[in-house]
């Protein structure tokens, strides 16, 4: 049976309800939201454990990932040894004014040189500034949280302090 | 010379009422409406929730610059938010507050027809949104303002329906009259008259869930849409201004003013609480209903509204013959 007028009760009652209870509005300037852990805030690089082999930079969907490296010579170290090669990375850039969190590039990285991090308050004035090198990059790492335990029953992780 | 000293007093305290009451019940709606929809609302402004919201917003309008197109009837565009906003003062004028401390019951002006005098001078203020409509020459005024006329033509027939009901109940056209023929049993006996009078009066204002003629998401606010800076402002202020005088006015016709417990005493604060509980319910409305279709306003108008101020106008001539 249809009620008349049950549906504007329903309107009342229900922003009533809301009016009643506390409002959900995080205050976010002034207090820090509660981001889980992994939030895909920023990528960060460890710098020595990149080879240089570019996988990152040709998998990017948005194309915002410019490496530059040049292959040094490591004289061998002993008697009739071989001479080893090396990559030296010298850029490693990513924009982030291109870049859409996808996470591909941190998913491809044979050796883990790059990181989720969760913080986000990087915004600029200028988009050129938008831009992280490698040493912002870096900075980026001291912010990534250790990995949690994939069991609650499990021995902590390795690199957990 | 005394005289002339009562006049400046009365028209600087209610100049001082229709200057500062709508603005608190915008603040009203700006935290009610946020809170009906579990967000907080301005919390900046002013340091304390925000409460120079208002202020802050006044002083942009008053920055900006108000654009008038080539196209535009000049002096009907710029004279507009004017018409728009001043009957609200004027009918303020002639509504009655109630007595304060063992006073007299403060009113403006104690006109004797003064419920003829509140309801033509409140039909007047929708015209301004009738001529920005024409005379901003945009296909998007143009048809808020004939949505505007529409409105106006089948809202005013409920509502002037209703307030004749309490009318010929009181056996007077005075506003303070009326207040002091009220009974508690009027509640009862006056309901679809205090509905249909509050639900034509929100439609007269344009105020949603009757916003047709604005529609913001349709038709780009209607009428207001070629105005900006002040003249917009005045607009807003004269949204805010006619639903205190629409609660003011249901207030004294249908809950009887100033009625309550002591109102030799506190009186006008009676009055005042029940505008501002009338003014929750405006917002309320606006939050708790979607817009009507234009079809939907004036059927509502007319299949409903018009009946049912008929029959209460029916049960009043039963009660005040028998």
């Amino acid at each position: 049976m249809m009620l008349w007028g049950k549906g504007l009760a329903q309107g009342f009652r229900v922003t009533l309800g809301n009016m009643l209870r506390r409002s959900v509005t995080a205050q976010y300037p002034d207090t820090k939201p509660d981001l889980p852990a992994r939030s895909r805030g920023v990528i960060a690089l460890q710098e020595e454990n990149c080879t240089s082999c570019m996988l990152c930079a040709r998998e990017c969907p948005s194309w915002c990932i410019y490496i530059d490296s040049h292959k040094e010579t490591i004289p061998a170290t002993t008697e009739g040894g071989r001479d080893r090669q090396q990559n030296v990375l010298d850029r490693f850039d990513i924009d982030w004014s291109l870049c859409m969190y996808c996470g591909i590039c941190i998913e491809v990285c044979p050796f883990d040189a790059l990181h989720w991090s969760p913080e986000f308050e990087y915004a600029t004035t200028d988009i050129c500034d938008l831009t992280h090198g490698k040493r912002e990059l870096r900075d980026w790492l001291w912010t990534v949280p250790v990995p949690t335990a994939i069991e609650p029953a499990s021995s902590p992780h390795e690199e957990a302090p | 010379m005394n005289d002339v000293l009562e006049v400046a007093i009365r028209v600087v305290l209610v100049l001082g009422a229709f200057l500062t009451l709508p603005l608190i019940l915008g603040q009203m709606e700006h935290k009610q409406m946020a809170h009906m929809q579990s967000r907080l609302g301005p919390m900046y402004a002013g340091k304390f929730h925000g409460w120079a919201q208002l202020i802050a917003d006044g002083v942009k309008f008053i920055q900006k610059e108000a654009v008038t197109p080539t196209a535009a009837d000049r002096k009907v565009f710029a004279l507009a938010p004017i018409v728009a906003f001043v009957p609200y003062g004027i009918a303020l004028v002639a509504i009655p507050l109630g007595p304060i401390l063992g006073s007299e019951v403060l009113v403006g002006a104690n006109i004797g027809a003064g419920l003829f005098f509140v309801l033509a001078v409140m039909g007047v203020g929708v015209i301004g949104s009738l001529m920005a409509g024409i005379a901003s020459s945009n296909k998007y005024s143009y048809l808020g303002g004939l949505r505007v006329a529409a409105q106006l033509m089948s809202y005013e027939l409920p509502m002037v329906l209703a307030a004749s009901s309490v009318a010929m109940a009181a056996g007077t056209l005075s506003l303070i009259g009326i207040a002091e023929a009220w009974s508690p049993w009027w509640l009862l006996t006056q309901l679809p008259g205090l509905i249909v009078f509050f639900v034509a009066g929100l439609a007269e204002l344009q105020r949603p869930p009757f916003d047709a003629p604005l529609a913001d998401a349709e038709i780009v606010f209607g009428p207001f849409t070629e105005y900006g800076g002040m003249r917009f402002g005045m607009f807003i202020l004269a949204e805010y201004a006619g639903i205190i005088v629409l609660c003011a006015l249901t207030a004294v016709l249908f809950l009887g003013g100033w009625a309550g417990p002591w109102s030799d005493q506190v009186g006008a604060l009676w009055m005042l609480l029940k505008v501002f509980a009338l003014g929750f319910i405006v917002i309320w409305a606006r939050v708790a209903f979607p817009r009507l279709r234009e079809d939907q306003v004036n059927a509502l108008a007319w299949k409903v509204l018009v009946p049912l101020a008929l029959l209460q106008v029916a049960i009043t001539t039963v009660l005040v013959v028998a």
